[in-house]
């Protein structure tokens, strides 16, 4: 059975509730160790990477999620964390410079047409691992990328109303 | 491709919900905030208490300061201007830093206009003590809202006034009172409408001004703050690394007594504090005609 949790330690949790909720699919927020027991799929939100990844070793959350195998959809911060949480591409935080920089354009995916992403203070991927697959680019560079249980994208899908990328992510191993 | 707008500075301002940001005057203390788990530092050259102990005019951050702190911390870096000075925010735009704070704490530049922030680029935060005053911030152009509460005072009483007296006057809007509450907080109708039918100021809402422990932090939390500014109340403190975790620990878990007792424990002593009525000047009360 799907279990949908949302990290809701810092950062956007409330705007992927909106998300999920626009869906019809029911979630948790998942704030201590105990809420990741009964879920298989947790979205991890936007926010500051350094902030959450501290928390969830405070939190003794850390672990859990390492071994738990659970699908995860990271967005910009969260992206991060799947990285060390084992996801193998290359991130570089804040790839693009500081608040000036951000921005919002439209991707160019086969999946996903006219998708547009919100970047801010957003970080860049370099996949090189061939089993990885690019579903969205920005200018060649890959911003939407899933190996196995994970679901990362280094823009906010949560800022906006269109609810394709996390209606993907819930299809995820979730028979 | 869209840049500068204002979905973009709300966005900024919605990746730092549920955190805590941090006064910082140099940039040993900027690595603390950030090791301690603060969502973005605010950089000055004295923070509020101090600010109130040596007096005189205070201005905008030196350049070079906020550039060291900039290179030193990988989370946002916000600093201040005095209210309506255009001028101080042009250099934070073109210092390239991440926020604005069109702070009451600084001398006040100009007692007729506050800055026109929607001719920046870069987001700006602003104090407010009632809706009128926070809506007339957000019609120019402010991406985030705090409470100013009574900065450098160590004593949260401002605060909660002001976040209580926000979330009355928002609840007390209805059809029937709509068009003589946007003459009373001189503001047009349709962002009283906008409240009316959210039930929320229509940008992220945190607070300041006093916050001096975790149990200050989760207090307001409680009350429905969306994240925590502290100001002098980490590094006024007798143990500013200590207490810095402690505060963020107690916003993330601030409906979790047992855990806020635990990070409450041998913090050492908190900022000395002041009671308002002894205050010589109110920060608060600055804010252009």
């Amino acid at each position: 059975m799907k279990k949908v949790g949302i990290l809701a330690l810092q950062g956007s949790f409330a705007e992927h509730a909106k998300i999920l909720e626009q869906l019809s699919q029911k979630y948790i927020f998942v704030r201590s160790k105990q809420d990741l027991e009964n879920i298989t799929h947790l979205i991890i939100p936007g926010g500051e990477s350094t902030t959450l990844e501290k928390l969830l070793w405070e939190f003794d959350m850390w672990g859990h999620l390492k071994n738990k195998k659970l699908n995860i959809f990271g967005t910009c911060a969260g992206a991060i964390l799947c990285q060390k949480l084992g996801l193998d591409i290359e991130i570089e935080r804040n790839a693009y410079g500081a608040q000036q920089a951000s921005f919002i354009a439209e991707l160019d995916s086969k999946i996903f047409k006219k998708l547009q992403g919100v970047f801010i203070r957003a970080p860049k991927f370099k996949v090189q691992n061939k089993k990885i697959k690019i579903l969205a680019h920005y200018k060649q560079a890959p911003v939407l990328v899933q190996q196995n249980n994970f679901l990362v994208a280094s823009f906010h899908p949560e800022l906006r109303k269109d609810t394709r990328v996390h209606a993907f992510f819930l299809t995820l191993n979730s028979d | 491709m869209e840049k500068n707008t204002f979905e973009l500075k709300s966005g900024l301002a919605q990746m730092l919900k549920g955190g805590v940001i941090m006064d910082v005057m140099n940039v040993e203390q900027a690595k603390i905030a950030e090791n301690s788990g603060a969502v973005a530092v605010m950089a000055l050259e004295r923070i509020p208490s101090l600010i109130r102990e040596q007096g005189g005019v205070s201005r905008m951050t030196d350049p070079k300061l906020l550039k060291e702190i900039k290179k030193a911390v990988s989370i946002p870096v916000m600093a201040k201007v005095r209210i309506g000075h255009f001028v101080e925010a042009q250099i934070l735009e073109a210092l390239d830093i991440d926020f604005i704070d069109e702070s009451e704490v600084l001398t006040m530049a100009d007692e007729q206009f506050h800055v026109m922030k929607d001719d920046f680029k870069l987001p700006f935060v602003c104090g407010a003590r009632n809706l009128g005053e926070a809506l007339r911030r957000i019609e120019e152009g402010a991406a985030m809202i705090r409470t100013k509460g009574e900065a450098g005072t160590g004593n949260i009483v401002e605060a909660v006034r002001h976040l209580r007296q926000i979330q009355s006057e928002v609840h007390d809007l209805s059809t029937r009172n709509l068009s003589s509450k946007a003459k009373e907080y001189r503001v047009s109708k349709e962002i009283i409408s906008w409240v009316l039918k959210n039930k929320r100021l229509p940008v992220v809402t945190f607070v300041a001004g006093g916050i001096a422990t975790p149990a200050d932090a989760a207090m307001m939390m409680q009350m429905g703050a969306e994240g925590v500014f502290v100001g002098s109340g980490i590094f006024a403190s007798s143990n500013p690394e200590v207490r810095a975790k402690a505060i963020v620990q107690a916003t993330m878990n601030y409906d979790k007594p047992e855990i806020l007792a635990k990070v409450s424990e041998n913090l050492g002593s908190a900022m000395s504090g002041q009671e308002i009525n002894e205050l010589a000047v109110k920060f608060a009360e600055r804010e252009a005609a």
